[in-house]
Parts: structure tokens; sequence; C-alpha cells
């Protein structure tokens, strides 16, 4: 029987990104005793990676713009596979919840007239990007952080304990959500430094723990990016929402090796930088797809007037959603027309001045001063695509954030699927994780309510926290011939990059599921030596399992959906097809687990959509809906 | 692609330990063209020592997690790249030196968590709706410089005032929150004093500005830049000296006169 220590919480939120944070703030405030726990240092999340800004219909630069004209920008972006609700919530909500942020200290750039300034950005109809230079996901977890200091601080005054009712457990990780009978009833973790095992029991979870690119070899995301909480949820019972659609971000740096992936901002488009093939052609103007062609420049010079004069030019097609100039980077790298380290060139240099590049880009100034050795003021960077963004996640009723069928466990944030359907347009990030943040801490903490109190807490048993202690140390268990755990997640990358990236095909991806497999089987046996304490390579192991999860989950989907839309892109089946618009994909767990690890751990299920509302699609001229909806949706 | 033809050995001495003890250890590892101090330890932990215990995270000098000293200097390990140094040379890795080890590379900066808990946060105007904060940049401008901070904690491991002093750690709040002090004092809208509390009194009496003696060693290694020393404690000074004669604001005045 594993030893270990058991603390009490009202709501415990897994994850301390923007997310997590506004969670946490949230359930605090309504009175909930509140956990985080998260893998790093508390503000050090992936957060602070976000560059361009937060997406919300202030209307302060442009007041044309309001909910409407953001929802349905949004829903153009997801190609219509939206959870339409959330993205209705979304657009409605993002303004109060980035005003809400100045309350807390934040500082936005300003406009003239001295309100937050409002950048423009792919997808988005209007300048709407609430931003801080590039560095705006770090003023948002600043902010949030300061936030939860400042309600710790008021604690203190009132109970001499900082972490009375809300506190940080920094460098731990969650392995397990454990339950009672259906409900969740806390969960199982481990802190990183010493390896020590504790359980917080806790009537609700909220999962907020972002992506999965570490499953994918080129990649923006950081190492804490290994799909804990969508495999926390399958685990759990919950079901994954389309996870097939993943975001190529077009412009990751290229080189050199060790940086391969790392982001380049949007915000150098959205500032006038252009995108050239090694012919020094703006090649984007051929990839203009047909549902778009109305909304973008033909010319070269009408694409240059927009960044003047934006109420009588069209904008220019570097600003096309994220997934039509990813694929059009891999057309021309393909083409033989790709840069020396086998990108496509993005040049500001020749655009603006130096100085004010490095006023509106210092981060991306430093980042290629120092990492490339570039001086982006006066050369051309090398850019290609990079796995950035996970669209799928945990299945979520649209209000609650609640998961289904699993009463007090909730998600927000980048591991909640639905808000940005088949595709999401920069700068709706940051405001998903406001606004879904708070509503996951809101009804996480009313369902704590009516729970923690009442005799029917649910109770953790001591039989689920043996087995994750037992699951936990099996690495240190490992026979002879142990896998070593770094050269399966090398693998792992490797496959899912080359057979299930940015362009699929049927043969490739079965393939793939064909390597899951045999990976699952050589995990099983995956061996570390050392100790607990602060040892990477059991994190890391302890990491594969989840990470094996989701890819199979993200094979399995892209595999079913025989067409092309948003982050999912199939070679064999290339256009898009009104048909499929009105289904989901939703991968259950295999119930019960199969002892033999070969054996597959997800079943699919088509689901149909709930209809968009009347009133929704009303926002849209009819002959758009055409070009989108299935023919049965466009009469009923 | 690779730039495996372009790969050489190098010679590394990494710290390994924990708080009992530890001592230097020498490692030769491969390094290719353009990689950078953390790639190096990735690789050592890849193929060399699977439990080499080191904290990162975004790897492109945005989070701050990746702190060490490298060759006695503080620095990130992410934006230190290997060309900076000759292929002859040893390099040596250590922990941060100014706050307990926990193991290997890994060090305890609980004590910036306790400090940021001693700076009383924000202060919302009054009358002011969400959405009514109106303010011009120029005035944003010098708080956005130190909210660039990534709280990498290289200044407070740098700050003679701490580092070979334990003593000073419980008056003194270290660079990175002197400055947030000032940040929130140079706050457009911030209303710290209509609720009584005087900021830059505060910096003087609660937070042990007068510790600093701006030899700027935290100017020097701030990996993001910002003018810590000139913009944030030397302001400061001079906004408490009205109140408490510092000999050091005159001597900080000539020096930061000399800013490039």
């Amino acid at each position: 029987m594993a030893q270990v220590d058991r603390q009490q919480w009202d709501v415990v939120v897994v994850g301390a990104g923007g997310a997590g944070l506004r969670a946490a703030i949230e359930a605090r405030e309504r009175g909930a005793r509140t956990a985080v726990i998260c893998k790093s240092l508390f503000g050090k999340a992936h957060t602070v990676m976000a560059e361009g800004g937060i997406a919300a219909s202030m209307g302060n630069v442009n007041s044309a713009d309001n909910w409407q004209v953001h929802f349905r920008d949004t829903m153009r972006g997801g190609k219509f596979l939206n959870q339409w609700r959330m993205a209705e919530l979304h657009a409605k909500e993002a303004p109060d919840r980035v005003w809400e942020l100045e309350t807390w200290g934040a500082l936005f750039d300003r406009t003239p007239d001295g309100k937050i300034s409002q950048r423009n950005f792919g997808g988005h109809e209007y300048p709407r990007l609430a931003h801080v230079g590039d560095r705006t996901g770090l003023e948002l977890i600043r902010t949030l952080q300061q936030k939860i200091v400042q309600l710790q601080q008021q604690d203190f005054k009132e109970s001499g304990d900082h972490e009375a009712r809300l506190k940080i457990f920094q460098e731990c990780t969650v392995t397990r959500v454990l339950k009672d009978g259906d409900k969740v009833a806390g969960v199982f973790c481990y802190e990183r430094e010493s390896g020590r095992f504790f359980v917080l029991e806790a009537p609700a979870v909220v999962l907020a723990t972002g992506g999965i690119g570490k499953s994918f070899k080129t990649t923006s995301n950081s190492w804490e990016y290994t799909g804990d909480g969508h495999a926390l949820a399958l685990l759990a019972g919950a079901p994954l929402l389309n996870m097939e659609f993943i975001q190529f971000h077009p412009t990751g740096m290229v080189w050199p090796p060790s940086v391969k992936g790392i982001l380049v901002t949007e915000s150098v488009r959205g500032d006038g930088g252009v995108l050239r093939n090694s012919e020094g052609k703006r090649f984007m103007f051929d990839y203009v797809p047909s549902v778009f062609k109305e909304k973008y420049a033909e010319t070269e010079e009408e694409g240059d007037r927009w960044y003047e004069d934006q109420e009588h030019n069209r904008r220019p097609p570097e600003l096309l959603p994220r997934d039509e100039v990813a694929r059009a980077i891999n057309s021309e790298v393909k083409a033989g027309r790709g840069s020396p380290h086998g990108g496509v060139f993005l040049d500001v240099s020749s655009r603006l001045p130096a100085e004010v590049i490095k006023r509106k880009l210092p981060s991306m100034y430093h980042q290629f001063k120092e990492l490339a050795d570039v001086d982006i003021t006066a050369e051309p960077m090398e850019v290609g695509p990079t796995c950035h963004y996970v669209m799928g996640g945990i299945a979520v009723d649209s209000d609650t954030a609640a998961t289904v069928g699993v009463p007090g466990l909730f998600a927000a944030g980048e591991v909640a699927g639905g808000m940005h359907g088949s595709n999401r347009l920069g700068g709706n990030s940051l405001s998903d994780l406001l606004v879904f943040g708070r509503r996951a801490g809101w009804h996480a903490a009313e369902h704590a309510a009516a729970h923690a109190a009442t005799a029917d807490r649910p109770a953790v048993d001591q039989a689920q926290v043996d087995a994750a202690a037992a699951e936990a140390l099996a690495p240190f268990h490992a026979e002879d011939g142990a896998e070593n755990p770094y050269t399966l997640h090398q693998e792992l990358q490797q496959s899912m990059n080359d057979l299930v990236g940015i362009i699929r095909r049927e043969g490739e991806m079965q393939q793939a599921l064909g390597r899951l497999r045999a990976l699952r089987v050589r995990a099983a046996r995956a061996g570390v030596e050392g100790h607990r304490q602060f040892n990477p390579g059991w994190h890391l192991a302890l990491d594969l399992r989840n990470m094996l999860l989701v890819s199979e989950c993200v094979a399995k989907a892209a595999l079913e959906r025989t067409e092309s839309r948003g982050g999912h892109t199939r070679e064999d089946c290339p256009s898009m097809e009104r048909e499929w618009r009105p289904v989901n994909l939703v991968c259950h767990p295999v119930d019960p687990v199969p002892a033999d690890p070969a054996a597959d751990r997800i079943r699919l299920v088509r689901r149909r959509t709930e209809p968009i509302r009347p009133d929704l699609l009303a926002l849209f001229e009819k002959e758009e809906l055409v070009k989108y909806l299935a023919e049965e949706e466009l009469y009923e | 692609m690779t730039a495996t033809g372009t790969g050489y050995d190098a010679r590394f001495r990494i710290w390994r330990g924990d708080a009992e003890g530890g001592e230097l250890r020498d490692f030769t590892v491969e390094v290719h063209e353009g990689e950078v101090v953390l790639d190096i330890v990735h690789r050592l932990q890849a193929t060399q020592a699977a439990d080499l215990a080191v904290r990162w995270n975004c790897k492109a000098g945005k989070c701050g997690s990746c702190s060490a000293e490298i060759n006695g200097r503080p620095r990130l390990m992410c934006m230190t790249r290997m060309s900076t140094f000759s292929r002859e040379e040893t390099i040596t890795i250590t922990p941060l030196r100014a706050f307990p080890v926990v193991r290997d590379l890994v060090t305890d900066v609980s004590f910036n968590y306790t400090k940021a808990r001693e700076v009383p946060a924000f202060v919302p105007p009054q009358g002011l709706a969400p959405g009514e904060y109106r303010m011009q940049q120029v005035d944003v401008d010098r708080s956005q410089e130190f909210r660039k901070c990534i709280e990498c904690f290289l200044c407070q491991d740098t700050c003679h005032v701490v580092r070979d002093h334990e003593e000073n750690k419980a008056a003194f709040a270290g660079p990175r929150f002197l400055m947030r002090v000032a940040e929130l004092d140079m706050h457009p809208l911030d209303a710290a004093e209509s609720e009584g509390l005087d900021r830059k009194r505060t910096a003087q009496e609660e937070h042990g500005l007068g510790y600093c003696n701006i030899t700027k060693c935290c100017t020097e290694v701030c990996p993001e830049g910002i003018k810590i020393t000139d913009n944030a404690l030397i302001p400061l000074k001079e906004r408490a000296v009205d109140r408490k004669y510092d000999p050091l604001v005159w001597l900080g005045s000539k020096i930061s006169r000399r800013r490039d």
C-alpha cells in the first residue's frame, strides 16, 4: 500500500497557463478553496510564447467592429466546424476579459486617444488584437500571476496564511484523475523535484494543460505540451473531439537546427512582412482559395496600399488564415522554390525602416539576432511550417466547460475542443483562455459548492492510489532490455511528423497506426536509471503514455475524415466536402483497458453536430453559407 | 538536412550533486552548427546522463527557466550560442550561486516568490469602470519596459547584496522586485496613494533599496536588456531622496548620464 499525503481542496486546476490561472482566479473569487498544479515554475507556462495579441472586438481602432463580426471571422476561420455556441460566447465576452486585465494592472499598447491599441491579424476583418509589442502572452501570464499574488495577499491579511484559499503546487505533475464511481474525486500527482507522490482530493478538477505538440518533431511547443490533459480525460472516461485538426503555423524558424520550429509571429506579416520564394516572387497571390477570393487583394499594389488605407483596399494574401499560408509554403518548397534550409523567405527588411522593425517587433529582432545570427532589419528570415496548436480536444459543454460523462471534470484552453473548429485564428487563443478559463473556474466552483460540504463528497479509495503509484513506478522496474524513453520519444515524433503531418495520405496514416502500436509495446518496457529526485528520463517515460494515446487519436481521426478542412489536409481527398461539415469525430477510450499493449486504446465514433442557431446563421449571406453547409442543413 | 558534417566534440564540466554536496564532472559531447548550451545539456541527458537535472521550458529566451552560470557568468542556457566559445575551450556550467541547490543545475528559487508576495499589488483607481482606462503610450512606456522581465532571476543571482550575503536576503527584495515597485510606482493609474501606500517610501524602508549601490551588475546580465539600474532603481532612489538622504543618488545621477 502506497503511503501518500492527502490534502482536501474544493477545486483543483491542472495547468498554470492562461486558462488555468484564469480558472483559479474565478474559482477562488467565487469562494472555492483552489489548488493549481503545474509542471513548470509559476509564471513560466507556454502562454508566455504567445506573441501577437488577444482578439476582442472592442472597436478601439475601427468602430465598425463588434461581436458579430468577430463571430463570423471565427466561424470562417474554423470552416464552420466550430462549436458555434463557444464561438458566440467567446466573441461576446472577450472585450470584458481584456478590460478586466487592465484593472489587474496589465499595460497594453495604446491608441493616440489613450485606449487599448488593436492590431491586424490573419483572418480578422478589423484591427482586433490587444497587444504589448510582440510579447502579449508574457503580459497575460504576468498579469494573471500578479492577480493571484494579490488574492494571496488578501488571504494573508485575513488568515495569516498566503495559501489558505489559493495555492500553487509548482513543478508537480498529475498522472491520474481519481474517481468515486463516475464522479471526479481528485488527482494523483508527483513532485518533480523529489519524486514524492501526493493526492489532492477535490470534487471538481479543471484540466488546463494546453496542447500536444511534443508528439511532433518540428513544433513551436515546449516540453510541457505532451497532451497530459487530453490523456487524463480519456483515462477518466471523457471523450475527445476532432483530434485530426492540428494547426501548423506557417512561419516557424527553420535554421539553425536547434531552434527549428520556434515561432516567428504572424505580426511580422500583419505589420508589412511579405513571403517570397527563391525566385523572389510573392507567391501567396497564387494561393487564395475561392471561398476567400473577394476578401483579398489581387495585386501587390493593392495589398501594399491596404497597410495605409484599409477602408478602400483589400488585405494582402499573406494574411490568409494560417492553414492556407502553411499549405502554400509547403507547396513552394516541394516545387523546388524554397530557401536554402528548406523554408521560404519572410522579408520585412525591404518593407520597413530598421528602427520601426525594432520598435514593433523587438522580440523577433532579438530572437533572430541571438539564435540565428540574422539581422531581420537587413535581410530576410527563413521560415517554414511548425506544429503549433491542436484545435481538437476534450469535448465540453459550451456554457459550463464541463466534460462529457465525468461529473466534476472541466476543461478550458487549448486542451478543450470545439471552439476553433477545424482551424484557429491568431489571437483567438488568448481570448479563448480568458473566456473559457473563467467559465470553467466558475462552474467548477459551483459544482464543488454543491458537493464539498455534503456527505456525498466523493472519496478517493486506496486501491486507485496504489494503482496510480504502481503505474508511475513501473519505469524503475523495467526488465532487461529496457527501452530508452528518449529514443522512443524521438521515434514517435519522427513518425507523427512524417506520416500524420501537414499533408496526409491514407496509406501513411495506416502505417502510422502500425508504428504507434509497436511503440506502445516498447513503451510498456520503458526503463530509467537513477532515483525519483528530479529525474527527467523518468518524467519522459511517464509522459510517453500520454503522447502515445493522443497520437493514436490524431491518426485515427485523420484517417477517418476523408476530406480536407482547416488543419487537416488530405492529399488523397483534397477538397472540403460539405457533407462532412456537420460531422464531429469523437475519440472514446476503449473500456475496459485492454491488457495487451498492442491493442487499440481508442474507439472512434461519428457524431452529428448540433444545428447552428438560426439567428447566428443569419449573420452570414446565403451565398457564403452555400459554400460551407451540407445540403440538408440549408433546408433545416 | 543535417549539420553532422560540421559537428565537433566539446568538453564540458557540469556541476552534479544536491543539497548535501557535489562536484564538477567532465563530459565530452558532440556539438553541431547553430546549437546553444541547452542543446548540449539535452544531448547529455539523452545519451550520457539521463538523470541530469535541468530546468527549462520555452527554449527561446521568453520564459526565463534555464538560468545557470556558464563559465561563472549568469546566463540563459537557451540563449548562449556554442559559437561564442572556441572549440578548444572547456565550458563550465554551474547552478545559480545565490540560491540553494536542489539537484545538479536546478536551484530552489522560492526566495523570489516570497519577495514577489511582499510587494503590494496594483491598486485599481476608484470610479473608473473596466474599459474606461485611458493612458498615453508615452506614459506607459516606462512601466512597459519593466514588464518585459521574464523572471529568469539572473539579476537576483548576480546582485552582490545577496550573492555572498545570505544574511541580507530577509531585508532585500533584489533588483527584480525593486523594479516591480518602480513599475507600479510609474503606472499612470496606480491608486496606491489613495490607500495610504507610498511605494517610494516602502522601496526604501521595506524592500531594502538602500542596500543597492548601483554597480549595474543586474543590468549587465539582464537577457531582456532592461536598464534596471538606470531606469528603475536610480529613479526610485531619486524619488525616495526627499524623504531620506541617500548619498548614492548623487553618484547614481552621475553614472546614469553615461547612457548609450
